[in-house]
Order: C-alpha cells, then sequence, then structure tokens
C-alpha cells in the first residue's frame, strides 16, 4: 500500500497555550501500521515535541489509549488503513484533564481505584500450614472476565457520566471491585460497599453501556457494575431485616 | 530536584457540551431510551384520568373516549406506545447483563434469558387482551 | 463508620416498575389507548369494564400498574435531568418533583381505585 494519510493530532502547551489546538501531519499509509505507528513516525521524523504516551504497542500495557475519530481506542490497536482516505482525528482521551498534547491527568481514576481496595481482603490470615486457596474453575469464572482490565481508561473516556458527575466512581474502578467481591478467597465485600454504595459511587450509574462496547479486553465493566448495584441492593435489604448482623 | 518540585502543569479542562448526547449515535439511543420513562409516566396518567371518567358514571366515561379520539391524543398515544415499546425491549434485551445466570459452572447464553422473557410478555399480553376482551 | 444509602431502596423501586411497566404498559396502551377508542377491536361496554374494576384483584392489580411505573420515571427522570440537562446542583428540587410526583400518583391511585 502505498500514500499518505492525514493526521489532525491535538497540541497543547501548558506553558504557552490558551487552549488545546489541531496540527495536521502527513504520514505514510503503510498497511500494517497502527495509528501508534504513524505518532512514532512523527516523533521521529517530522516533530519530535509531539508528546504521547505508549509502552508495548501490543495490547496489554493500556499507555496508548486515545480519542480516534471520536471513539476511544488503544492507538496500537488501530489500524491506518482502516480510515483510509482520512483524514484522522487524534485527540486525548475524553473526561480528562489534558496535560499535554495527546497526555491526560489519570490520578482521579488512581484515587478511585485505591477506594475500591482492589486486592484480597482478609478477615483472619490462613497459616502458611494450611496451604494454598483452592479454587474450582467455576469459582474462577465468576471473576475472571473482571480480572482482564488492564486500566487503560478507555472506558471512562466512553461514559457521559463520568464526564459529567466528578465524583462517580467510574466503570473499571468498580468493575475492579466486583472482581475481588466475587472471588470466593476475598471477604471485604462489606469494606467495599460503605464506601462506593452512595449516591456517587456506584448509582450515578445509569447502564448506558458504552464503557462495555468500547472496552478492548472484554471486561464488561456494565455488566459488572449491575452486578454490583444488585449485591448492594441485596446487601441493603439484608441489614434492613438483620441488623445486629452487620459488621 | 528543586527546580521540578515546583512546576506544576496548567490542566486544561474541556468543558462538557449541552448537547453531549447528540455527538454520537449510542449516546442518543441512550437519552431515547432514558425518555421512554416519560412516556411510562404518561400512561398513568390517562389510566388515572380513564378511572376516574369510569368512575364518575357513563357520560363522563364517553366523553373521555371522544377526547381520546383527538387527533392529538391519538399522534401522542401513538408515540408513547412505540416509545413503551422501545422501553421493554431495551429492559429485555439488558437482563442477562446485569443477572448472569450460571448452570453447571457454566455461563448461560443470553438468548435464554433474553427469549423468555419476549415470550412471557407475549403471553401476558395476549392473557390481558383475553380478559379485556371477554368481560 | 459507615454510610448506609437508600439509593439501594430507589433502585429497587425503579427495576420492579421497569419490569411492570415493560410487561405491562404494551398491551393497556395499545388496547384502552388506541384500539378501544378509535374502535379497531370491540371493547368492553361500560358496565362491563366497570364491573371488570371492581373486583378486588383488579383494584390491586390496577394499583400496582399505576405506582410502580411511577416510581421507575421518578429514578430514570431524575437522573435524566442530572445528566441530560446538566443540572445536578438542583438535586434537592429534583428529587421533591420526582419523587414526590410518583408519591402524589401512587396515593390518588389508591384513593381512585379504593373509591370506585
Amino acid at each position: 500500500m502505498t500514500g499518505k494519510i492525514t493526521l489532525e493530532v491535538t497540541r497543547y502547551h501548558p506553558e504557552r497555550d490558551k487552549e488545546p489546538g489541531l496540527q495536521t501531519y502527513e504520514v505514510p499509509l503503510r498497511k500494517e501500521w497502527v495509528v501508534l505507528d504513524a505518532l512514532n513516525y512523527v516523533k521521529d521524523k517530522v516533530d519530535g515535541s509531539l508528546s504521547f504516551r505508549w509502552s508495548c504497542r501490543m495490547g496489554i500495557c493500556g499507555s496508548c489509549g486515545m480519542m480516534v475519530n471520536g471513539e476511544p481506542k488503544l492507538t496500537c490497536a488501530t489500524f491506518l488503513a482502516d480510515y483510509a482516505p482520512g483524514p484522522i482525528r487524534v485527540e486525548p482521551m475524553k473526561n480528562f484533564p489534558i496535560l499535554r498534547d495527546l497526555i491526560v491527568e489519570v490520578s482521579d481514576f488512581l484515587v478511585k481505584l485505591g477506594k475500591a481496595k482492589p486486592w484480597l481482603i482478609r478477615e483472619e490470615e490462613r497459616p502458611l500450614t494450611e496451604g494454598e486457596f483452592l479454587q474450582t474453575p467455576a469459582q474462577l469464572d465468576t471473576f475472571k472476565q473482571f480480572s482482564m482490565c488492564i486500566n487503560c481508561l478507555l472506558c471512562y473516556a466512553a461514559c457521559p457520566v463520568y464526564g459529567l458527575d466528578p465524583l462517580f466512581s467510574g466503570p473499571a474502578a468498580i468493575a475492579l471491585a466486583q472482581r475481588y467481591n466475587a472471588d470466593s478467597r476475598d471477604q471485604g465485600a462489606q469494606k467495599r460497599l460503605d464506601i462506593l454504595s452512595h449516591s456517587d459511587g456506584i448509582w450515578a450509574c445509569t447502564f448506558v453501556g458504552e464503557c462495555t462496547e468500547v472496552c478492548p479486553k472484554n471486561v464488561d465493566p456494565a455488566g459488572a457494575i449491575q452486578q454490583y448495584k444488585l449485591t448492594a441492593t441485596k446487601e441493603w435489604v439484608k441489614s434492613f431485616l438483620i441488623p445486629w448482623g452487620r459488621k | 530536584m528543586p527546580g521540578s518540585a515546583q512546576y506544576s502543569p496548567k490542566t486544561f479542562r474541556t468543558r462538557v457540551s449541552t448537547y453531549w448526547w447528540l455527538g454520537r449515535w449510542p449516546y442518543l439511543k441512550f437519552i431515547l431510551r432514558e425518555l421512554s420513562s416519560v412516556f411510562v409516566a404518561w400512561f398513568v396518567v390517562i389510566a388515572l384520568l380513564e378511572i376516574r371518567a369510569l368512575r364518575n358514571g357513563p357520560t363522563a366515561y364517553v366523553e373521555f373516549q371522544e377526547r381520546l379520539r383527538s387527533p392529538i391524543l391519538v399522534a401522542v398515544n401513538v408515540v408513547a406506545l412505540l416509545f413503551v415499546i422501545f422501553h421493554a425491549a431495551t429492559w429485555f434485551n439488558l437482563t442477562p447483563k446485569a443477572m448472569p445466570l450460571r448452570l453447571g459452572g457454566k455461563r448461560v447464553p443470553s438468548l435464554f434469558i433474553v427469549a423468555p422473557s419476549y415470550l412471557v410478555w407475549l403471553a401476558i399480553s395476549v392473557t390481558v387482551a383475553w380478559i379485556v376482551l371477554r368481560g | 463508620m459507615s454510610k448506609r444509602s437508600n439509593e439501594p431502596f430507589l433502585w429497587m423501586l425503579f427495576s420492579t416498575g421497569g419490569v411492570v411497566a415493560a410487561m405491562l404498559i404494551p398491551v393497556h396502551l395499545f388496547l384502552f389507548g388506541l384500539a378501544f377508542p378509535l374502535g379497531l377491536l370491540d371493547g368492553p361496554s361500560y358496565q362491563g369494564l366497570l364491573a371488570l374494576l371492581r373486583h378486588p384483584f383488579a383494584r390491586l392489580y390496577l394499583f400496582v400498574l399505576c405506582s410502580l411505573p411511577l416510581f421507575h420515571w421518578a429514578h430514570r427522570f431524575r437522573y435524566t435531568l442530572y445528566d441530560g440537562l446538566q443540572i445536578k446542583h438542583l438535586n434537592e428540587l429534583i428529587n421533591a418533583f420526582c419523587y414526590g410526583g410518583a408519591i402524589l400518583g401512587t396515593v390518588l391511585a389508591a384513593y381512585l381505585l379504593w373509591t370506585t
């Protein structure tokens, strides 16, 4: 495949720009190239000042998320040829503050992820002499899908509620909370509920479902959140009927 | 390093437009689904008005039926019917996401949850129609 | 100290209301909103309908049909106002309008169905 394709890329220099703008670059249109290849071509050969995040270039690190023609994508998995003849608009992920060019500030997500306590919580630690935790394939199946999350944040870029409500925990954080709640080895469901089950935690979610549509790892965060709503509701009913049972 | 400790970049926050939901078809479909709840409420309003008319006697009831025949109300009710059917369809289609069923350790395919919902819907609708039409 | 939110209760009302609305409203709206007034189908007579309505099971059925879908609307419309019009800062007003409206409708339904 020969020829060229135009990229329209967001540029933002916080030290001198009032707001972001678009800059166009012409890149070779190679059939095996992805948007990340095109960006690296620009940085190597055309404009070394272009800044963007990337790492593994194979869809597992979650670093290269950006908006490609308005859709949240991993740029290492988005082929230029699919957008021919172009132009292709490459912008930083939506719903996050822009730091520089295509780089966004993600500390809000990290705070919310921390609140979900994404680790195994035990009431009492199991002594080493008892050996490892055993899990059947069926037990693994209840949470495995949610464990595939690579924290790429495409779901946050797709979620309109996250864009509108600064207090909403967001798809990945809740999906990861559910991943641990559903894990048979975990005993921390109540602790997570206390933090997440309020009107901005999980209840701000209105099941738009776009998070699941854009997820590159088929985590289905929308499904996780709805399951979590059901769990939270069951716990609420139980706490009403058995008030002394609450830890 | 002392120099970089003072540097805090001025991040740029894009304002979310009031018309964010027009930007992508999935967002528009979502808003239409949410607006179907208005037509659900509309149904309750005319149901209560009809019950009140029934209560107030045959003349009131006939007048109410006359009102329902006016072109504006017919148009509104046709639109309302489309929206409540849209609500039902989107509701059934999303049920398996919220309540995944597991049998014998494996996840039951969505179709086996969605299809029965539609069948129950059909059965209930036919039953209601039968009760009302023979009365 | 744990903060127990009441959102789960409102979500339960929303969900059950949604199921009732999905299963029952289409056929009712079609029959009573269009088919009978427009003469597409022969509806029951005034006396027949009144008799049907007065049956205790029918009263209960209609109460559920008129009440739960209102709470479904209340919850969903509340969030549509938050996200669609971005007026979440008016949330106390919105909540009063939505849930208050649903409660009002429920009370009206109870009154009408009890006294018919």
